[in-house]
């Protein structure tokens, strides 16, 4: 609705008030209330502040009306009769009565009779004091049982997945669990067995609920039946301080509360952001705390002496390394300082960074990627919301796994395509999570992508589909082990053939959107990460300066990661742990980590929120921003940045696309600020030739998975045994081929290198290619990786 | 193949009435193709399609042919609210049959099952539905074969498939049978059933099946009986229908009598006229009371009715006369108890059935059915103390609060409560635990507080019954 | 533990072909798999979800909501006495009672010789015929103590093999929808129109 700013509303000439169509007359407990057509009554009445109580009703999840607890009397003109609120919609002139006596009468009925079965056992049970049953049988319940009767009895906690434990006689089978498994996850693993009163939830022996989403059930549970490991006897809710935030495991940027207790981190629980995450969080992001306070965490400077890695004081790392600096550009002239990442940090970081590299340095050697992203052209085209890709009749996957890379994308795409809102045309190398709901997957042979695409939308039916018109490109790399030129020959096909489709990037690192878009990118001139990387192999570069970087465990070519690290004269690390790469560095700043920090951080979609330090440094460890900014005063350059606020008002002041992004519009946008697109540079055609394949040859494909020994798994005990660990999967039918039979290992060699791995059989592989997990245990496939190639050929041979 | 074993319509009595849906049953042969081509079988569907499917859909409006599966709503009137120009249509046909004291639609499957087959198709034609499936209940092995086989026949036959009799019209019907589960008799259980799923109801509206049913699409299910009546209303008329029984409740009807009756059976009876006492002491019935035993109390239209006593005994079997009595005519069937019945024990019989057969889906019926039937247990085995028979009106109220519908009784000088009641619960199944505890309590209080834990203690053996039955 | 041998995934396969959505034979393939193997093995359930295209949790939870399904062995006979109202009205109590001496077993356990398992049923559709009891789903009416042993003397003699399968096998008589006169199915998202009889304004030959 709008409204004027006339004082006199009554006024005869004031425009005429054209009802809204979409709104609904309605009354509850006695109060009219204007209502949205379509609501269920349960949400309008919350929404004229009456609030139903309610445990199987769930605003992202079909309603079911088992529990019976939204129970009210409602008049639609033929009598006031009992309806589940949950379930009707509003329809005019309904008269709703929460709070008659039938209605209280049902409602303290039901509280008693599920409490008749339900332990007392709140003083031990961890949703004990944030628990809707103990809640609601306070506020709606009968205030005493009458039920003398032994109650049920089941096992008490049983593991139904690696993360999460349930009790079957705590559950109160309001079928949240069960239908977020089924509806939102598309994981049907834990259903409803048995019948009547022995109704339980159970999993298939041998087939645990090991889904990638397992720890939404728990923070749905309405009672204290589904406990994560992670938390569990952890802490009491009274004792957990919150504060909102957003979860930077990888750039979909889902909101979360971060709970800490005693200044430990404790818990993260989804928040419901609409245009985001709809309230879900993947494992990763949800028990990624654990590694935080690692025992292995940074927590000093060190510099390297003779005898290795020596603590310091940060005057004196910050003195070395200005040292090392002054000393490359005096070597070598200031481009032959090269910095590499940014995406970790928050956009604070990366623009501190930026601009103590371009403007004080004075290097265009800059990129936020690790040779496993794409040109940063790609996120100058017109750009996609999540909301809108969700909602577009079409939508064009080009990208790797999502479920792996971006999971809680994969679920609104799940649900576009489920709900028949979308349909997937998914061209892949390999089937994807997405593959069962796509309505067309094209399977295409690494680097032929742009051809696949000509071929499939020179198909009627696909033909036909995009010419509906509002299409979504995801585009992203779907295979390590080849350049990013054929993804990006492919999106031009796709973009000549529709130039109105809109394109989201699906970039998996926290905030590499943000970092780029702030300034983590080459200059004029400049290279990228590949070039950074091979000019420091050939010795060009006289100090490489790594922000929360590890080419050695990041970029897809090990053996060019190995000599750029190598051949780099200088390195200077910032991170928050001693890894493969750090582990080189001759100074290591100890940087801050996530929620021991705030600033903001921005999404696949440009979506800029905020994010908030929760818990206080480790060690004597500093935010990133104030390591450049550190380091830029000893340079000659005050930044002039004396807190995160005057760099997120900078940003906004001078970051093309980020004019809205300030501290007071972030203060009041709980989703976020969306950034505008700013073309930063062209995106050039690859010209693509692709070598004569050997017919010995499996084709390769490297992509990760979820869970792998990047440092936030590797660090956290609950998530590193995820990990599935490495192998070569074939097709089954070309088993035979290799000539090896299943789980023994194999050579997998090219020109360059030979690895050793088990091999293994995956019909969600094509016949022809061979696929191995990124960054898993075992061999590195990197080795096996050319930056250089277009795509990796591979033979595989038994020992 | 199929067995001589049984007796050829065991339970059925005929009698010198007017038979539309058993009249083959006097053949040892009735369910094969040859029998029912020998008796005008799939006449009714020939004189159909001789006719547009309008014409066909008006015809069974006007006879007003009211579902014999409970609820009696007319069938002709339930094929109307389909949504136009909605692809595919469903025809689901409920053979269910398991509420306590029914017993026919067995006997028209396993005895005519090719008369079902003509129904479906029938109801197919002129409701426009394009596949139907078949739901037997699972314990129903006879039944499925004889429907199998005639189903096979039928198709050989050119009755069943595409061109049926050479025809455009081409309808396929898939027999389906069940495992096991009383309450996917209930409509939208029967459709979660028929996708593969547990058989939960679902919520109606917006769950019409009608509009939204078999893979949410829009559903016609109707009971077996119901379809079985097509037939011989396509050979003979709307006018020659309504004739028998009475104006709003035309035809005849299935009704099995079971329990405490000289001659207990199934017997076609003419709807809506026939009254009780007729049905109970008429020796074109029942003939009485076994033994001429004194009637203490009856089920008047399945287990989950409320109950009537003898001062209910001149009521017609009519839907609206018997909901205003204070229970329902329901699936057309009496149990009757004679002065012998142990009561508190009789009704534990039934809270218990529906007690097991709670779907587990709302709160009141998983929970409080159980509770019900732990408390009568207890009463019933002479230990329950008068808490727990107030209790037992309490936990009832969770699950339908407010008054509950029960019969007039001149001995307590109390007047009838009409159907229906209000329920906390989805469907029937959960107020139908409670049902037989409130009849019995209101109507024999006195019998619980015989057992109570005052008195000694009396060992659960099951009702003390004179003799097992002859 | 066996899945569905290659017969019966060809009669499986015919089966789902009968259903617009491979997921309504749920039902149908755990009878055929309790037919196989005399009750349903968790093999059979994975399998299962594999034809119908649903996890095995799903299968399961189908499974368990129906009471004909077992999921461990069950004697080659179950006898199921009904308890409801009418039975027990005339009987059906005391029937179990007598059944129980009998076997020498309790309800709801099995004879040592794996004959017979006794269950308690609900109502059976034969009020009428009370106390009835069921074996494998035949009927026995009117049954007194003395045509209960009687039955159980020709079961174990093998006299009524001919009427009475072994537990698992409901209907021996499997529905078979000739290719030529089968209308035939499509998923339901695939209709958009009415079949042509519909269109046409009379169907009549
Ligand atoms: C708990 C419950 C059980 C039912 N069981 C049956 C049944 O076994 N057979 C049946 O035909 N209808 C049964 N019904 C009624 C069906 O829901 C439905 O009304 C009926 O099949 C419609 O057919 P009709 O209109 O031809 O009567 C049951 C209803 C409920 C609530
Ligand atoms: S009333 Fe009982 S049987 Fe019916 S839907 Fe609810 S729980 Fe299930
Ligand atoms: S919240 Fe409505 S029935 Fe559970």
């Amino acid at each position: 609705m709008t409204t004027t700013e006339s004082n006199d509303v009554s006024s005869d000439d004031s425009p005429a008030v054209i009802p809204d169509p979409n709104a609904v007359s309605v009354i509850i407990n006695g109060k009219q209330f204007i209502a949205r057509q379509g609501d269920l009554i349960i949400k309008a009445a919350e929404d004229a502040g009456v609030y139903i109580p309610r445990f199987c009703y769930h605003e992202r999840m079909s309603p079911v009306g088992m529990c019976r607890m939204c129970l009210v009397e409602v008049d639609t003109g033929r009598g006031p009769a009992l309806m589940p609120s949950c379930m009707f919609p509003v329809a005019p002139g309904m008269v709703v009565d929460t709070e008659s006596p039938v209605s209280k009468a049902a409602q303290e009925g039901v509280i008693e009779l599920l409490l008749a079965n339900h332990p007392l056992d709140c003083p031990v049970c961890d949703k004990g004091g944030e628990c809707p049953l103990q809640d609601q049988s306070f506020s709606h319940g009968p205030g005493e049982s009458r039920y003398v009767e032994e109650k049920r009895h089941y096992e008490k906690p049983i593991p139904i997945s690696e993360l999460v434990f349930l009790d079957r006689e705590r559950c109160i089978l309001c079928d949240r669990c069960t239908r977020f498994a089924d509806e939102v996850a598309g994981d049907a693993l834990i259903h409803f067995t048995s019948r009547g009163n022995t109704t339980q939830v159970i999993t298939f022996p041998d087939e645990p609920f090991s889904s990638y989403f397992s720890g939404n059930t728990v923070q749905i549970c309405p009672v204290g039946a589904l406990t994560a490991k992670p938390y569990r006897f952890k802490a009491r809710p009274w004792d957990l301080e919150e504060a909102e935030s957003t979860c930077t495991s990888c750039a979909v940027g889902c909101r979360i509360a971060v709970q800490s207790s005693r200044d430990e981190l404790l818990r993260y629980q989804g928040v419901d952001s609409d245009p985001v995450n709809w309230g879900w969080l993947c494992d990763k992001g949800r028990f990624g705390f654990e590694g935080i306070k690692h025992d292995d965490r940074l927590t000093t400077p060190l510099v390297r002496t003779a005898q290795g890695h020596e603590a310091t004081s940060w005057n004196a790392a910050s003195a070395a390394a200005v040292q090392l600096i002054t000393d490359a550009i005096a070597a070598g002239g200031a481009s032959s300082v090269a910095v590499l990442g940014g995406a970790r940090g928050n956009n604070e970081d990366a623009f501190a960074w930026a601009r103590l590299a371009h403007d004080v340095i004075g290097t265009p050697n800059v990129s936020a990627q690790f040779a496993d992203g794409l040109p940063v052209g790609v996120l100058g085209m017109p750009r996609a919301t999540i909301d809108e890709t969700a909602a577009a009749p079409t939508v064009i996957l080009l990208a790797p796994d999502l479920k792996e890379e971006l999971p809680v994308l994969y679920l609104r795409l799940r649900d576009a395509a489920v709900k028949h809102r979308s349909r997937v045309i998914e061209f892949a190398p390999k089937a994807s999570g997405l593959t069962r709901y796509a309505w067309r997957t094209v399977f295409y042979e690494p680097g032929t992508q742009a051809e696949a695409v000509r071929a499939a939308l020179a198909t009627t039916d696909i033909a036909a589909q995009v010419a509906m018109g509002d299409v979504v490109i995801v585009v992203g790399r779907a295979n390590l082990a080849e350049s990013s030129a054929p993804t990006v020959a492919a999106l031009h096909a796709l973009v000549a053939a529709l130039p109105n489709a809109r394109v989201l990037p699906a970039l998996r690192r926290g905030n590499v959107m943000g970092a780029i878009s702030v300034g983590m990118r080459p200059g004029k001139g400049g290279l990228d990460s590949r070039g950074i990387l091979n000019a420091a192999a050939d010795g060009k570069i006289e100090c490489l300066i790594l922000v929360g970087a590890d080419p050695l465990a990041d970029v897809p070519d090990g053996d060019l990661a190995r000599r750029a690290m190598a051949g780099a004269r200088r390195i200077i690390a910032v991170d928050t742990f001693i890894n493969a790469s750090s582990a080189l560095a001759d100074v290591v700043f100890p940087a801050a980590a996530y929620a021991e920090k705030s600033g903001t951080t921005t999404n696949i979609e440009g979506r800029v929120t905020t994010l908030a330090q929760k818990v206080t440094v480790t060690g004597t460890s500093r935010p990133d921003w104030m390591v450049a900014g550190d380091l830029a005063l000893r340079l000659g350059t005050d930044l002039g940045f004396r807190s995160v606020d005057d760099i997120t008002a900078s940003i906004a002041a001078t970051v093309d696309g980020f004019e809205d992004v300030t501290p007071l519009a972030l203060a009041h946008a709980p989703n976020g600020v969306l950034t505008s697109v700013v073309v930063m540079e062209p995106v050039v055609t690859p010209s693509i030739v692709l070598a004569e394949r050997n017919s010995y040859d499996f084709r390769l494909v490297v992509s990760r998975k979820l869970y792998d020994q990047a440092i936030g798994t590797s660090t956290s005990p609950s998530l590193s045994p995820l990990a599935p660990g490495g192998a070569v999967f074939v097709h089954s039918l070309d088993v035979a081929r290799v000539g090896s039979a299943i789980g023994a290992s194999v050579k997998v060699s090219t020109p360059k290198a030979t690895i050793v791995l088990p091999l293994a059989a995956d019909d969600s592989v094509q016949r022809g290619t061979a696929w191995i997990p990124f960054n898993q245990s075992g061999a590195n496939p990197g080795d096996l990786i050319d930056a250089a190639a277009i795509v990796t050929d591979v033979r595989i041979e038994s020992i | 193949m199929t067995s001589t074993t049984y007796a050829h319509a065991p339970g059925f009595v005929a009698g010198d009435r007017p038979q539309i849906v058993t009249s083959r049953f006097e053949y040892d042969d009735s369910y094969t193709l040859e029998r029912a081509l020998a008796t005008d079988g799939y006449a009714g569907l020939r004189a159909a399609l001789g006719r547009s499917a309008t014409d066909v859909h008006d015809e069974v409006k006007t006879a007003t042919v009211l579902g014999r599966g409970g609820a009696g709503f007319p069938a002709g009137t339930k094929w109307g609210l389909t949504p136009q120009a909605v692809w595919p249509r469903y025809l689901v046909v409920n053979g269910d049959e398991s509420e306590p004291g029914t017993y026919k639609d067995r006997l028209l499957m396993e005895r005519d099952p090719h008369q079902l087959i003509e129904g479906c198709l029938i109801a197919c034609y002129a409701a426009g539905l394009s596949q139907c499936f078949l739901y037997i209940r699972g314990e129903m092995a006879l039944a499925q074969e004889r429907v199998a086989a005639a189903l096979n026949e039928a198709y050989a036959a050119g009755y069943v498939g595409s061109n049926i009799l050479g025809s455009e019209f081409s309808v396929d019907i898939v027999l389906h049978w069940g495992a096991g589960a009383y309450v996917v008799g209930e409509e939208t259980a029967l459709i979660e059933s028929l996708e593969g799923n547990r058989g939960m109801p679902r919520l109606k509206p917006p769950f019409f099946p009608a509009a939204i049913g078999l893979y949410g699409k829009p559903t016609i299910v109707n009971n077996v009986e119901t379809l079985a009546n097509l037939p011989w209303l396509m050979r003979n008329g709307a006018a020659a229908y309504t004739a028998i029984g009475s104006a709003t409740s035309p035809g005849t009807r299935m009704v099995a009598v079971s329990g405490h009756v000289k001659r207990p059976g199934v017997y076609e009876i003419i709807n809506g006229t026939t009254t009780f006492r007729d049905l109970l002491y008429s020796d074109e019935f029942c003939g009485g009371i076994r033994d001429d035993n004194e009637l203490k109390a009856f089920v008047p239209g399945g287990g989950s009715a409320p109950w009537f006593l003898p001062d209910q005994l001149d009521i017609p079997f009519e839907g609206r006369v018997i909901g205003a009595a204070g229970s329902m005519a329901g699936s057309g069937a009496v149990m009757v108890m004679d002065h012998t019945t142990d009561i508190p024990m009789a009704a534990l019989t039934l809270t218990r059935f529906y007690a097991h057969e709670s779907c587990g889906k709302c709160t009141p019926c998983r929970e409080g059915g159980t509770w019900l039937m732990r408390i009568l247990d207890r009463v019933v085995a002479g230990q329950g103390t008068q808490r727990d028979l107030d209790q037992l009106l309490e936990v009832g109220a969770t699950i339908c609060p407010g008054d509950f519908p029960h019969a007039s009784s001149e001995r307590l000088g109390i007047a009838a409560v009409p159907f229906p009641y209000k329920m906390t619960t989805i469907c029937f199944v959960g107020p139908s635990a409670y049902t037989p505890v409130h009849s019995a309590l209101t109507l024999f209080r006195d019998e619980f507080e015989a057992k109570l834990v005052r008195r000694t203690f009396i060992p659960v053996t099951g009702i003390p019954v004179t003799a097992v039955a002859q | 533990m066996s899945r569905l041998s290659e017969d019966n995934v060809r009669i499986a396969l015919e089966i789902i072909g009968h259903y617009p959505r491979a997921r309504s034979a749920t039902i149908p393939l755990l009878h055929l798999a309790q037919q196989q193997d005399g009750y349903v093995t968790n093999d059979a359930i994975r399998h299962i979800g594999e034809l119908v295209g649903a996890t095995s949790a799903e299968v399961l939870g189908t499974a368990t909501f129906y009471e004909m399904f077992k999921f461990e062995p069950v004697g080659k006979y179950l006898v199921n006495i009904c308890r409801t109202m009418s039975c027990a009205l005339l009987g059906g109590d005391q029937l179990m009672h007598h059944a129980e001496h009998t076997l020498g077993i309790k309800a709801g356990s099995t004879t040592p010789d794996g004959l017979f398992t006794l269950e308690h049923a609900e109502c059976q559709a034969a009020c009428t015929e009370a106390p009835t009891l069921q074996v494998n789903y035949r009927y026995r009416f009117r049954v007194t103590p003395e045509t209960f042993d009687a039955l159980i003397d020709d079961l174990r003699a093998g006299r009524l093999d001919s009427e009475i399968p072994p537990h698992g096998t409901v209907s021996r008589v499997r529905q078979r929808i000739p290719v030529d006169r089968g209308v035939g199915v499509v998923a339901p998202e695939d209709v958009t129109t009415a079949p042509s009889w519909m269109l046409a304004p009379e169907a009549a030959k």
